[in-house]
């Protein structure tokens, strides 16, 4: 129970220092309170389903940045967009502040 | 997750139960949603994709009592989604947009994608991420249209009937019209300003549930009228719904465009919040004499909150007012068309001194609506005959509004000369039957009074029509469907006294009850998407000492906001001293006619204080008013 109680101070420790560093804010909060006997594993599943979607999307937009031929930056602001939406749902601030950034490039078209 | 529950008891269920059906793309948020619902103990049913919403949803339309959809979907566009689900389904529909915080795009930018999913029919709005709080409220939404319905359904049995006959053939009328109007609209909204607030969108929902036509109709006049009305300052939906109440009053003697502008600004926000108050129109501005501008906006509701989908009229803000500006002439229209003029007028109307041409234009507005919808025109004409020029004032609000509108216009210019043609008369009973046809040009002194319930009068319309009812003693019964439909216009301008008004309302309160019965199914339809096109802004327009009261009815508002539907912006000018106070009437005023005064006072009392209108002063001037009246 020793290691139980360690991990979860850990965790908590963990996630108070994400939450200062800013990559998290209130919202994860909130996803946590959602968890409970009913779904056990909420958080769990919330967060692996955003890295699934995560991924997808970073790597459109991968895609996108690398063509060629003109950069499509519409596409590239749609998957960020959405990265953005999934974001600010779960709770991940600075992705999504990134996300913010990145789609004033976007509109800027500037590749760089 | 989900929990398939039956729901044996609406009533009782709420908001445990409700079955509510979410789409979104992005799975996270999909998820995340899904739990917070079940967290509400509601029945969740989650897709990602909108075209099996879609089908989930014509498959049974019982089976859902709410919808919640992104705004940013690959098949299929939201906004798209919201119509056909708002129109074809009568559900309540919330669409999610992202929380723009700090905003990569303008701020604009995020009203006009509020104000797009109101015209386009969302009761309400979501901005992500999604916080369980303003899920927990979203069963008002149901709740309330659920309310409306039954009350419209059940009403006065006899008199539900002919109105709904009248507004279902309004409504067929409507449904032509809307088809122009709403390509005049979205033109014109796209042209006037995106600012309107969501106004448009709660009408439509108000509309939508008992006649997705009427409503439309309503929207698209509404928008009609904002979009005539743009010239006119467009304000914060509330605002301009004020304004545009207030502007209907005071049509009398402004300059006729003036007015129109304002009615287009509050027009098409109050389109919307007409759409939704368009039921509630009821409100009746009573014009004592025409200063006293028709507050009636209280219809305007809260549209311009969310209601994106107002589009039609510059819900914003006003959204609400507008849609009582829209009630003020065209307590005739059929709800939905009338309450989106009052909207749009109401906007235009915003500016007190224009608030005469306002409440001119929005009576034209109004009257536009009306006619469309209902064969009211007949009526107007018959007023018309019977008042002379008296509404000259009034007149040119008319024509101006139906210049803008375009085919509306024609009806509504004959509204108003029914309508002026009523205030010519002292006899309560023209105007209560012009109140009715045509949006209520009551202004038993001014004219413009009148107009300003058509205006008002989508939401107001009823209430108009019940006024007008107790001001003629005899108010056929088919003034009463009229009213309903006109519901909007109910600015009714009362030049009587106050006690006048009193005795009235009163008296209209049995007739009115009726009426609402048919009221109710307007401002249904009307209910914006957005909760708030409530906004029924109880115009109370005081002139050389008589309060005009136009209570707008909320009942219907609320369907199309949540709670916010009923924001009435009391709107308050002063116009050559007399004070305009639009108190919005929260709670449906219609309802219960008797309650519902208590309610509008109580509205107006809120609103003031809420909306700090003009002269704080007035406010509670005219809460007193409302108060001695009722």
């Amino acid at each position: 129970m020793d290691v139980v109680n360690q991990l979860q101070r850990q965790f908590i420790d963990y996630s108070a220092s994400l939450h200062r560093e800013g990559f998290l804010d209130d919202q994860f909060t909130q996803l946590q309170k959602l968890q409970d006997d009913n779904s056990p594993d909420f958080v769990v599943e919330v967060a692996s389903l955003f890295f699934e979607d995560c991924e997808k999307l970073i790597n459109n937009m991968a895609r996108a940045l690398e063509q060629q031929q003109g950069v499509d930056f519409k596409q590239v602001d749609a998957s960020v967009h959405q990265l953005k939406g999934s974001s600010s749902s779960i709770g991940a601030m600075r992705v999504k502040d990134v996300c913010i950034a990145f789609r004033s490039f976007c509109e800027a078209q500037n590749r760089e | 997750m989900r929990v398939e529950r039956v729901i044996s008891d609406e009533n009782d269920s709420f908001p445990v139960g409700m079955r509510v059906l979410a789409v979104d793309d992005d799975p996270t948020c999909l998820l995340l949603l899904e739990t917070l619902l079940t967290k509400c103990k509601y029945n969740v049913t989650t897709t990602s994709q909108a075209i099996t919403a879609l089908k989930m949803l014509r498959e049974n339309k019982n089976k859902f009592d709410l919808v919640i959809s992104d705004v940013h979907m690959p098949d299929m566009d939201g906004f798209k989604l919201l119509e056909l689900v708002g129109l074809e389904m009568d559900l309540p529909v919330i669409s999610k947009l992202y929380d723009k915080m700090p905003s990569v795009l303008s701020a604009n930018g995020d009203t006009k994608l509020v104000m797009k999913g109101i015209t386009h029919g969302a009761c309400d709005y979501l901005l992500k991420p999604v916080r369980i709080e303003e899920l927990q409220n979203i069963w008002q939404h149901v709740i309330r249209r659920k309310k409306f319905d039954r009350k419209d359904r059940d009403g006065s049995g006899g008199q539900d009937k002919p109105y709904i006959d009248s507004s279902e053939a309004a409504g067929l009328g409507n449904v032509d019209q809307n088809g122009k109007f709403n390509k005049k609209r979205k033109d014109q909204n796209e042209d006037e300003d995106e600012e309107r607030d969501e106004n448009g969108h709660d009408n439509e929902d108000l509309s939508t549930q008992k006649k997705p036509r009427v409503v439309w109709s309503v929207e698209l006049h509404r928008k009609f009228v904002a979009a005539v009305n743009q010239l006119g300052i467009e304000k914060a939906v509330p605002k301009k719904i004020l304004e545009l109440m207030n502007v209907e009053n005071l049509t009398r003697e402004n300059k006729f465009r003036l007015y129109l502008k304002r009615i287009s600004c509050v027009a098409n926000q109050q389109a919307n919040m007409a759409a939704a108050l368009g039921s509630v129109d009821s409100t009746h501005l009573r014009m004592g004499t025409m200063n006293g501008l028709g507050n009636f906006h209280t219809l305007a509701g809260p549209d311009q909150i969310h209601n994106a989908a107002f589009r039609s009229f510059q819900h914003s803000g006003v959204l609400r007012r507008l849609n009582t500006p829209a009630g003020v002439g065209i307590s005739g229209l059929p709800s939905s068309g009338l309450v989106q003029l009052s909207p749009v007028q109401n906007l235009g109307n915003t500016s007190t001194n224009q608030r005469k041409l306002q409440s001119f234009v929005i009576p034209g507005n109004h009257n536009a609506n009306i006619l469309q919808g209902m064969p009211m025109s007949l009526e107007f004409d018959q007023l018309q005959n019977n008042r002379a020029a008296r509404h000259v004032g009034q007149f040119p609000s008319v024509d101006n509004t139906t210049g803008s509108s375009q085919l509306p216009t024609l009806h509504a210019s004959n509204l108003r000369d029914s309508v002026s043609g009523f205030p010519n008369r002292s006899t309560l009973s023209d105007f209560t039957s012009i109140a009715r046809a045509s949006n209520q040009l009551h202004g038993s002194k001014a004219d413009i009074q009148d107009q300003a319930f058509p205006i008002s009068c989508n939401a107001a319309k009823i209430i108009s029509s019940a006024p007008q009812d107790w001001n003629a003693p005899k108010k056929d019964a088919p003034y009463q469907s009229n009213v309903p439909s006109c519901s909007i216009n109910s600015l009714r301008a009362v030049n009587g006294d106050m006690a006048q008004l009193g005795q009235c309302l009163d008296q209209n309160n049995p007739i009115f009850n009726r009426n609402v019965g048919f009221d109710f199914v307007d401002p249904l339809s009307i209910k914006c998407s957005e909760g708030e096109n409530l906004a029924m802004e109880p115009s109370v327009i005081e002139k050389e000492g008589y309060l005009m009261v136009q209570p707008s009815r909320q009942g219907i508002y609320i369907p199309d906001n949540e709670g916010e539907n009923f924001a009435m912006e009391p709107s308050v000018i002063e116009k050559e001293g007399y004070l305009i106070v639009q108190p919005r009437r929260q709670g449906s005023y219609i309802p219960g006619n008797l309650g519902s005064l208590e309610d509008l006072a109580s509205a107006m009392t809120k609103q003031d204080h809420d909306k700090g209108k003009p002269t704080d002063g007035d406010f509670g001037y005219n809460d007193y008013s409302l108060r001695t009246c009722i």
